[in-house]
């Protein structure tokens, strides 16, 4: 097996018995990312000079145990609205083309206690706002498991980069499902913590209220450790959560007897792909097979969540850009008439459309007159929705949802339309309006071959619930095949290549994700059954 | 007949707080750094970074506002408000407008025509900007943003004041209770009390507010005087003229005497305020309040009545030295060491109030320690030094804060009781002087006093006159 | 499309947002926040009376630090990223008219 091929955890215990020294672990990240990353274009910057600076260190702290953790050597890639000091983090915006952090964001500090080594940043849609990295002022990110494809958004960089095996784990940010709908697409595990979990000192807002920092990784348990080294209390930020537990690798228990799993039925209605509901209902079966108490309900409200959440993150949005105004750091036009005409220009020309259409949106719903039509009023709904999950975590311990109504489209469809395009958002969004938990896990591929994930939503500080019902579930399931990158085989057809190789390892790995993405549920449920027993 | 009118005022002052550091960051706010020097990435707006709010900041806005008799809001918020300023590093400043931390207070004003009620509507709490200067050489500004994040406090007033009188009396009264409180030095000059003028005037007689205009740049208590009548003035002779009075923003300039809008088609004066989703809410429990409430020191008018209970000194004394919280505070410490109210009084009111007004400063800014004054008067009333070398002392006192007793060895100013070493003196000044000796002799008393000065002049004033006197007149004999 | 978003609604936000639009991109914007608002205005059919507006998801009150100076003079970091800058301070297109 290949460096590139090992889960984070694995990859860390080998580090720390010295099968593989930190070096070689970066060499082999470092060496997919040349073949593999001119397609895919998943970073931004690279920065092997600081990496390589920092293997002798680690590696000899890991010798003498100063560095302790399970990820200690392990390469990592980091979304580029995450502040690293010295290196450069620009949201993949023009307006930030230049700008070079001289302070640490608090997730960072806690990777670098663990003996984490930053590969680079990963592309992403500009300041966060996109669900297909289409927007990155860098050009796209492609699905690498059909470069015809986006791989969702905002965190489109970091999935693929974990799909690909350039980087054994990444951290996103997740804003309304920029970190569960790429990781979705991308087949990775991706994980949005209760707010307040992880700090958001360093991470670039787009919406203060919404934001917040995950993991991506290739398993559940590789999730969990990552949760476990970057959440933590920081006094820097006002919003951070002292959480009586950080303990989240305990939940990694392949054992769902019990837990009450109820799925909504208003998230399986119109506008869900077929294949994507069968999907869906499969992994339930799963997970009743393992002995979950799983039913359907009305959760309610699901269709205000899009309309609420795009009036309170453009309005933050608003004003938290702007400060991007050529003044401090950043880019300042090149040609302007006095103080205002330089703000003007500065921010037109260094911000891409998508991003002024929210600014402006934003502006719009806060301006004299408005602000209570729209942005108090999106803010009861909140309330509401809030509401709705509460009750509905009076009855069941999980949410079992799709992640993305659809699989990844292809590249260049999304953005001509722009409100369909959020509505693509339906499932995650209302899960950062509530501040909870979520995680997507990858349970199959569809006909054409790109995968599917299924969301776990959780009650607020119950991570454990759902990172124990995705790892029974993932038990179930089997090993997921990574993709095939074009850059390492150029003879064959880089899609046909890794649909077929794809196809292939899956069935031979989870039984029969074939079968269920073709509909046959049960034969699933009989096979996951039987691997329980 | 010509029209009467009436002037009315509401007056939003910002108050610098004196804490230590910023009011969401840990840097200094200490006067005088080189250009930013005293920032950090959240003072400066930089991406990413998060304010924490400094709790003495609510602390003493607390305070204000229960001295100012205000309605605490237990729970409080702050607000963004959105404006594009190079000053403003995040080109919004973080500030309170739904939820202010306090309501609905007054004060009471002393004026020619007795005593005023003038209603606070709110204090709330927010972040200073930092500073700009223009730079002729280049044609640009520059920024520094060491002000950037200095908690301010901004206490709006109802539009109850009538005159620059009145405004004066007003900002007086706040400054002192700010002062003894601790809240602030609010000086000013420097800024750390600043006072924006909304004036309106409307025919005498009528209900209805006329249009206001809001004045800024207000330095001085005799800018604001000046700002008060011309803009009174303008908006009078806009009536007069049937024109209308344009609701907007005027920046006074004292040397011109004038206001000129700060109109600019790039403000559109809509801030856009919404909760800040940074920072959480404030919730002043029962008990927080009443813990700063009992850590309210004595205000001034309690201090007065106290003084007249406790210290034998004349009323109109007492009154002057109240009116600083720093003499009010060398008052009481200096008594409390040596027992002499009226002394220490005297001494505040003679040397100290005419050393302040030679050199034109506040009585806040006093910087003398207690202690000296208090060994000053002790050795005065030991005899260890007369009244003459004492004066001199105290300026020594007043300028330098020396310690008097080892200034008086230093300089040999003790008083001479040395009789042998004084008879000597004395015999040689009656030996000098024959022409004044027989003219006391021949009944002349002020021919004493001359030789009293002569004997003293010798000693180079360290005698006690008394003693000086009484061996003139037995050598003599 | 029931929000018709004016011309002047527009430059309006334009100087709100301190952002400058081509023609083309402003017919562009007036139709997108149109349209947005169309399906915004679905929240409108929820009854909210007597709903509190939520800005903070979780209860949490009073954080605060300690009024103690922790950090020094660090302006060459903080005008390391800045366009333009003279005597240690940010320099920008003159301010004053």
């Amino acid at each position: 097996m290949q460096i590139t091929e090992l889960t984070a955890l694995e990859l860390g215990r080998k580090i720390k018995k010295k099968e593989i020294s930190v070096r070689e672990a970066l060499d082999a990240s470092y060496q997919k990312i040349e073949t593999a990353d001119g397609e895919l274009n998943s970073f931004v910057t690279l920065d092997q000079e600081a990496a390589y600076a920092r293997v002798e260190k680690v590696q000899a702290g890991i010798e003498d145990g100063s560095i302790a953790g399970p990820l200690a050597g392990v390469p990592t890639a980091i979304k580029d609205n995450i502040c690293t000091e010295g290196l450069r983090t620009t949201c993949s915006s023009k307006i930030l083309y230049n700008f070079v952090p001289t302070y640490q964001a608090e997730v960072i500090r806690n990777m670098e206690k663990a003996g984490a080594v930053i590969l680079g940043k990963t592309n992403m849609d500009e300041f966060a706002m996109g669900s297909t990295t289409e927007t990155s002022a860098f050009g796209p990110t492609k699905n690498p498991w059909n470069t015809n494809h986006v791989p969702g958004g905002s965190s489109g960089g970091s999935c693929v980069a974990v799909a690909a095996g350039e980087a054994p784990y990444a951290l996103g940010s997740d804003t309304g499902g920029s970190i569960r709908q790429p990781s979705s697409f991308c087949g990775v595990v991706g994980m949005k913590p209760t707010y307040g979990t992880v700090s958001r000192y360093g991470l670039i807002a787009y919406g203060s209220s919404l934001d917040q920092i995950g993991p991506i990784a290739r398993d559940v348990s590789d999730c969990a450790a990552i949760l476990e080294m970057i959440a933590s209390h920081d006094k820097k930020d006002s919003t951070s959560v002292a959480r009586s537990d950080y303990d989240f690798t305990s939940a990694l228990v392949d054992d769902v007897k019990g837990l009450r799993i109820g799925i909504p039925s208003d998230y399986l209605g119109e506008g869900l792909d077929d294949e994507v509901r069968q999907a869906v209902l499969a992994a339930a079966d799963v997970l009743r097979q393992k002995g979950a108490v799983v039913e359907e309900f009305d959760l309610s409200l699901v269709e205000y969540a899009i309309p609420a959440y795009y009036v309170i993150a453009s309005a933050e949005a608003s004003s938290n850009l702007a400060r991007f105004d050529g003044v401090k750091y950043g880019y300042r036009s090149e040609q302007y008439e006095g103080l205002h005409n330089m703000y003007k220009k500065s921010r037109s020309e260094g911000f891409g459309e998508e991003v002024k259409r929210r600014i402006m949106l934003g502006s719009f719903v806060l301006s004299s007159g408005y602000y209570d039509a729209y942005y108090l009023k999106a803010l009861r709904t909140k309330a509401l929705i809030k509401q709705s999950f509460d009750r509905a975590f009076e009855k069941y311990d999980v949410i079992l949802a799709p992640a993305s109504p659809t699989t990844a489209p292809e590249l260049g469809k999304s953005l001509s339309d722009p409100l369909k395009m959020y509505l693509g958002d339906i499932y995650t969004i209302s899960v950062n309006l509530a501040g909870l938990p979520g995680i997507s896990v990858p349970c199959c591929l569809d006909s054409r071959g790109l995968p599917i994930g299924v969301q776990m939503i959780g009650d607020c500080f119950k991570e454990k619930s759902i990172l124990r019902a995705a790892y029974a579930y993932e038990q179930a399931r089997g090993s997921f095949p990574m993709p095939a990158i074009s850059g390492t085989d150029t003879a064959a057809s880089p899609t046909v290549a890794a649909v077929g190789n794809i196809q292939s390892t899956a069935a031979s790995a989870a039984g029969s994700i074939q079968d269920t993405a073709a509909g046959s549920v049960q034969n699933t449920a009989a096979a996951a059954g039987q691997e329980g027993e | 007949m010509a029209k009467q009118y009436e002037t009315v005022i509401g007056l939003e002052v910002h108050v610098e707080l004196a804490t230590k550091t910023k009011i969401f960051c840990g840097c200094s706010t200490a006067f005088g750094a080189a250009p930013n020097a005293h920032t950090c990435p959240v003072c400066t707006g930089m991406p990413g970074s998060l304010p924490v709010l400094n709790k003495q900041v609510v602390e003493y806005a607390m305070a204000v506002g229960l001295a100012t008799n205000c309605q605490i809001h237990q729970f409080c918020k702050f607000d963004r408000k959105n404006y594009f300023y190079p000053d403003n590093p995040q080109n919004y400043q973080i500030s309170q407008l739904y939820l202010p931390i306090c309501h609905d207070g007054f004060v009471e004003v002393e004026t020619s025509a007795g005593t005023r009620k003038i209603g606070i509507h709110e204090i709330h709490m927010e972040e200073d900007a930092g500073k700009l200067v223009h730079d002729e050489w280049e044609d640009c500004s520059l920024v520094d943003y060491n002000r950037s994040g200095v908690p301010l406090i901004e206490i709006v007033s109802e539009p109850d004041m009538r005159s620059a009188e009145e405004v004066i009396a007003y900002l007086e009264k706040l400054r002192l209770i700010i002062q003894y409180l601790g809240a602030s030095d609010c000086k000013l000059q420097e800024g750390s009390m600043r006072a924006d003028v909304n004036l309106s005037v409307r025919e005498v007689g009528t209900e209805k507010f006329g249009t206001r205009t809001e004045m800024k740049n207000l330095n001085s208590f005799k800018a604001i005087g000046r700002a008060i009548d011309g803009e009174r003035q303008r908006q009078i002779e806009l009536l007069e003229e049937g024109k209308p009075v344009i609701q907007e923003t005027r920046r006074w300039d004292d040397n011109k005497e004038y206001s000129y809008p700060m109109r600019s088609k790039e403000d559109a004066h809509d801030y856009r305020y919404f909760p800040d989703p940074d920072l959480v809410p404030v919730l002043i429990s029962d008990e927080w309040l009443q813990e700063v409430k009992d850590r309210q020191p004595e205000l001034r008018t309690e201090k007065l009545a106290r003084y007249k209970k406790e210290f034998d000194i004349p009323e109109y004394d007492a009154g002057i030295i109240t009116e600083s919280k720093r003499m009010a505070d060398i008052f009481e410490e200096a008594t409390a060491l040596c027992g002499k109210p009226k002394k220490v009084s005297n001494w505040l009111m003679g040397e100290t109030l005419r050393l302040l007004k030679e050199e034109n400063r506040e009585p806040e800014t006093l910087d003398f320690s207690p202690k000296n004054l208090a060994k000053l008067i002790d050795l005065a009333e030991a005899g260890t030094i007369n009244q003459t070398v004492a004066k001199e002392v105290f300026e020594q006192i007043f300028y330098h804060d020396v310690d008097p007793e080892t200034y008086v060895e230093e300089h040999g100013l003790k008083t001479v009781n040395d009789e042998g070493e004084l008879r000597t003196v004395v015999e040689g000044v009656i030996a000098a002087n024959p022409q004044s000796v027989s003219d006391y002799k021949g009944g002349k008393e002020k021919a004493l006093g001359f030789l009293v000065g002569q004997t003293m002049k010798a000693m180079k004033g360290k005698a006690n006159p008394a003693a000086v006197n009484a061996m003139l007149r037995e050598l003599l004999a | 499309m029931a929000n018709i978003i004016s011309d002047e609604t527009i430059e309006y936000v334009g100087i709100l947002a301190k952002l400058e639009l081509s023609d083309e991109e402003k017919e562009q914007a007036k139709k997108d926040i149109g349209r947005m608002l169309d399906y915004v205005d679905k929240l409108n059919e929820l009854d909210t009376s007597g709903v509190e507006p939520m800005s903070h998801v979780f209860p949490v009150n009073n954080v605060f630090r300690e009024d103690v100076v922790t950090n020094g003079d660090d302006h060459e970091a903080i005008l390391k990223n800045a366009p333009a800058a003279k005597e240690q301070s940010f320099m920008v297109p003159k301010t004053v008219e």
